[in-house]
């Protein structure tokens, strides 16, 4: 009797296990065929409304739905013409034309109209809207204003549509990196007729990035969006240089870094949007040709709260600094190729690059400590570093805390928060220590140096200085390079010598590719325009 | 049956208001909000955007209102995914799992209760040991440990199923068998310890002793008995199967609801917490009505206490 129970044990089992069918061919492979992309984004993006996200994740999708006024060659970062043909400057650099190109359409076949700008721009900074990223328009003259409520009439905001095809906008005051902002998905135009078919200007709750409503501009339209599955767009027909666009179609798929690289190893995605720190030796010496390390524009620092103890010392948060090897952190730690940061903002940022700020001198460090009336770390208070919950961040502060528990003879304590609990207390003040991490906007020092400025929304280190604050004024006061970047210079080490912010080093994008994607440049700014990309089979050396 | 039916019903409204109103409360308790970012808004900012999901107001309304936006059945847009509404999600996303649950559920019963039934019939053999470990094993074995051992031996070593997602119908084998088997554990000793407590049963003897097979007195006279433990532990097990999916979902990249219904906190996208917490209330205490129903069935005894 026990026989027949037995076979229907394995039975079953076998059952179950013929059902796999082994998966014909990869992904990969098909898209040779296909030109079709599989591209793994890290996580869900929060929304496809270019005026409502602010993440990394969303600029990768948004980049095939939309395009700006001007877009940037991935290779040169050259500026380029996108959707404006040409453009005049005046002589006081305070006012732009833009010619738009008679061929940009919609995603739908409407033309594109000077006057959706303009009603685009007025969406974004209408503050009902609460655009995260409103601020990425405030070198549009008055558009501070309109968006703080100061004044409720958009016309006091230069911006204006001279006819269909011309757009005139007036500055605040000379940017000379202006002709960079529009790549950025904040300046980029949204349909009007599709935004007011489903709710007003400013509703946040809308349906109209559902992929049956959704009109974008960009080389691809959205086919399909299932959360935590894909997004899947397609070649947009009414694209401007629609010939010119390669690929049929990209599957974005929101799948974590183990997840990817998995699904990497296996041929079914192309890219992967990042590299498990525990595979990185593995690709190092199995399939180098796959791995990539891009410099990227963004740092990983400590922030200090300055208004707190014995860290309102510049000294002490000096001697924090030195005390740290940054050379160990990078090689031995992260692994991913990370650069040593000993300045605040990327090198080469814009054409900027800080003069090195300090270097790692432990002995130095305890003679600040000392002078500071802490010989050796004697009597100096316990105090807490605060990370957001995260493997690799523990990592880091970890080897931290034991290099100011050697070199200093301090101890601090570890802890950890949930993000928004995280970024909660950052923004109380509640910490000592706190992880952080800036990326850059847009290929400027401003965008990180501004994170000094007294009144800055993102200086929770309560550090302020008028003398920082007056030379980040005048670099918004000159068009002259050499004199801006002299200015940043100052300022720059004005702030590595308050060490208000601990550099620790900057971000490298690290990703895995397959052979067959071409036209994927490495640059700074991980913008990576899809229509330069195609799928072909490598070249056999 | 009808007047037991409608008591437990009576019983689930008290109860999911008590756990609507926690679930609110503990909300307004946590630190951050779902607006807060890296790069954070003006405080003006802030609060327009509040305004628009009716966060403005003082907190009294806000929790009137929110019962009554529950009880008309809208559960409100999603915070963090915008343009997403909450129920469209878990439209979206339940089905997976419950698909997902219920393979699980085949392999838990398909392979826990022949186990446990081969062990009970070798009792005190060898044979019952190796069986027996076996599901020891299993229960030993969580899904972050097993899910990454039949992807690493299956997808990219063997290359015989996807390492993600929910496309294919291969793609339902592993992740079903990852999570199943962890309670096929549970249903084996169940199954063995139900059948053992029969087996020893006087009316067992006699059948034994008026010559019945073997196989109709397991079968026949001593399952249904010997499963009510079983049953009874799968009220739980199956609404753990559909809604404790969240790591064999994060695992395969399964787009179920586990894993909305767990970083739902994490994102503080309280809307999506509420509809999430509310919709699984709701389903255990379906599934513990249905089970105490089908325990009436099987065994009368059960209907009179």
């Amino acid at each position: 009797m026990q026989f027949p129970l037995t076979v229907t044990f394995f039975s079953l089992i076998t059952i179950f296990l013929s059902i796999s069918c082994t998966p014909d061919r990869t992904n990969v492979e098909r898209g040779l065929d296909s030109q079709e992309l599989y591209i793994g984004i890290g996580s869900e993006p929060e929304g496809l409304d270019p005026h409502l996200v602010s993440g990394v994740t969303e600029h990768y999708v948004l980049l095939s739905l939309f395009e700006g006024l001007t877009t940037v060659h991935p290779k040169t970062l050259e500026i380029l013409p996108g959707v404006a043909a040409s453009w005049d400057i005046t002589d006081d650099g305070l006012s732009y034309t833009f010619y738009l190109d008679p061929k940009a359409k919609w995603s739908n076949g409407d033309s594109l109209l000077a006057s959706d700008f303009v009603f685009s721009y007025e969406r974004i900074l209408s503050p009902k809207l609460g655009a995260p990223y409103a601020y990425m328009l405030y070198s549009i003259r008055g558009a501070e204003a309109f968006h703080k409520g100061i004044t409720r009439d958009f016309s006091t905001v230069g911006v204006r549509a001279i006819d269909d095809r011309t757009l005139q906008i007036e500055l605040e005051s000379v940017t000379p990196y202006f002709l960079s902002l529009p790549t950025h998905f904040t300046w980029w135009p949204v349909h009007p007729k599709t935004i007011l078919q489903h709710g007003t200007m400013t509703d946040r709750i809308s349906k109209w990035t559902k992929a049956k409503h959704f009109v974008g501009n960009g080389p691809f339209q959205l086919e399909s969006w299932k959360l935590n599955n894909a997004i899947t767009v397609k070649r947009n027909p009414h694209y401007k240089e629609a010939d010119s666009v390669h690929l049929n179609g990209i599957h974005f798929m929101p799948i974590n870094s183990e997840t990817e690289e998995r699904a990497f190893r296996a041929g079914q995605i192309h890219i992967t949007s990042s590299i498990p720190t525990a595979r990185i030796d593995w690709y190092r010496s199995n399939r180098p040709q796959n791995i990539r390390f891009d410099p990227y524009l963004g740092i990983y620092y400590y922030l200090i709260n300055t208004s707190n103890g014995p860290l309102k010392d510049p000294k002490v948060r000096q001697a924090l600094a030195y005390s740290i090897n940054r050379e160990q952190l990078t090689e031995y730690v992260l692994k991913g190729g990370q650069k040593p940061a000993y300045h605040f903002t990327p090198p080469n940022t814009g054409g900027y690059t800080a003069e090195v700020g300090f270097s790692y001198d432990p002995e130095k460090a305890r003679t600040l400590l000392a002078e500071a009336g802490f010989p050796n770390g004697e009597d100096f208070p316990t105090f807490e570093l605060l990370y957001n919950t995260s493997e690799s961040h523990k990592t880091i502060a970890e080897a931290i805390q034991q290099m100011w528990k050697k070199e200093l003879g301090i101890d601090i304590s570890l802890y950890n928060q949930e993000w928004k609990v995280y970024l909660d207390s950052r923004q109380k003040g509640d910490f000592d220590i706190a992880r952080a991490a800036w990326i850059g906007d847009y290929l400027d020092p401003y965008t990180f140096l501004s994170l000094g400025i007294s009144d800055s929304g993102n200086n929770h280190s309560h550090w302020k200085s008028d003398h920082f604050d007056a030379l980040m004024k005048a670099t918004t006061q000159t068009l002259d390079p050499t004199l801006r970047f002299q200015l940043f210079q100052q300022a720059e080490s004005e702030l590595i010598e308050a060490m208000p912010f601990i550099p620790l080093f900057f971000y490298v994008r690290s990703l895995l590719i397959d052979e067959s994607v071409q036209g994927w440049y490495s640059n700074i700014l991980d913008y990576h325009p899809y229509q330069y990309l195609r799928l072909e089979a490598p070249q056999q050396p | 049956m009808a007047q037991l039916i409608l008591r437990r019903l009576f019983q689930t409204i008290p109860t999911l208001w008590l756990i609507a109103t926690a679930t609110f409360i503990l909300l307004q308790l946590i630190p951050g909000g779902p607006f807060d970012q890296e790069k954070p808004v003006t405080p003006e900012v802030k609060r327009l955007i509040e305004a628009h999901y009716g966060m403005d107001k003082p907190i009294h309304e806000q929790y009137l209102q929110f019962l009554s936006n529950r009880l008309q059945g809208d559960f409100g847009p999603s915070y963090k995914y915008a343009g997403w509404d909450v129920d469209e999600i878990i439209a979206q996303s339940f089905p997976i799992s419950l698909e997902l649950g219920f393979y699980a559920l085949i392999v838990a019963l398909f392979v826990g209760v022949p186990l446990g039934i081969l062990a009970a019939i070798y009792h005190g053999k060898r044979m019952e040991t190796l069986f027996m470990g076996l599901a020891l094993i299993g229960i030993c074995l969580p899904a972050f440990v097993l899910g990454p051992l039949l992807l690493l031996v299956f997808s990219t070593e063997l290359g015989w199923f996807n390492t993600f997602g929910w496309n294919t119908p291969s793609d339902r084998v592993l992740p079903a068998l990852t999570l199943g088997l962890f309670y096929a554990a549970f249903v084996a000793r169940l199954t063995r310890s139900g059948t053992l407590d029969v087996l020893k049963n006087q009316y067992i003897q006699t059948a034994r002793a008026k010559g019945l097979k073997e196989h109709r007195i397991i079968f026949v006279h001593t399952l249904k008995v010997a499963l009510s433990p079983v049953v009874s532990y799968l009220g739980p097990a199956v609404a753990g199967m559909i809604s404790g999916s969240f790591v064999v979902e994060t695992l395969f990249f399964i787009p179920g609801l586990g894993s909305f219904f767990v970083n739902s906190a994490f994102n503080r996208d309280d809307t999506m917490v509420m509809g999430t917490v509310l919709f699984y209330a709701a389903l255990i205490l379906l599934f513990n009505l249905i089970v105490d129903l089908l325990q009436a069935w099987m065994n009368p005894r059960t209907q009179r206490d």
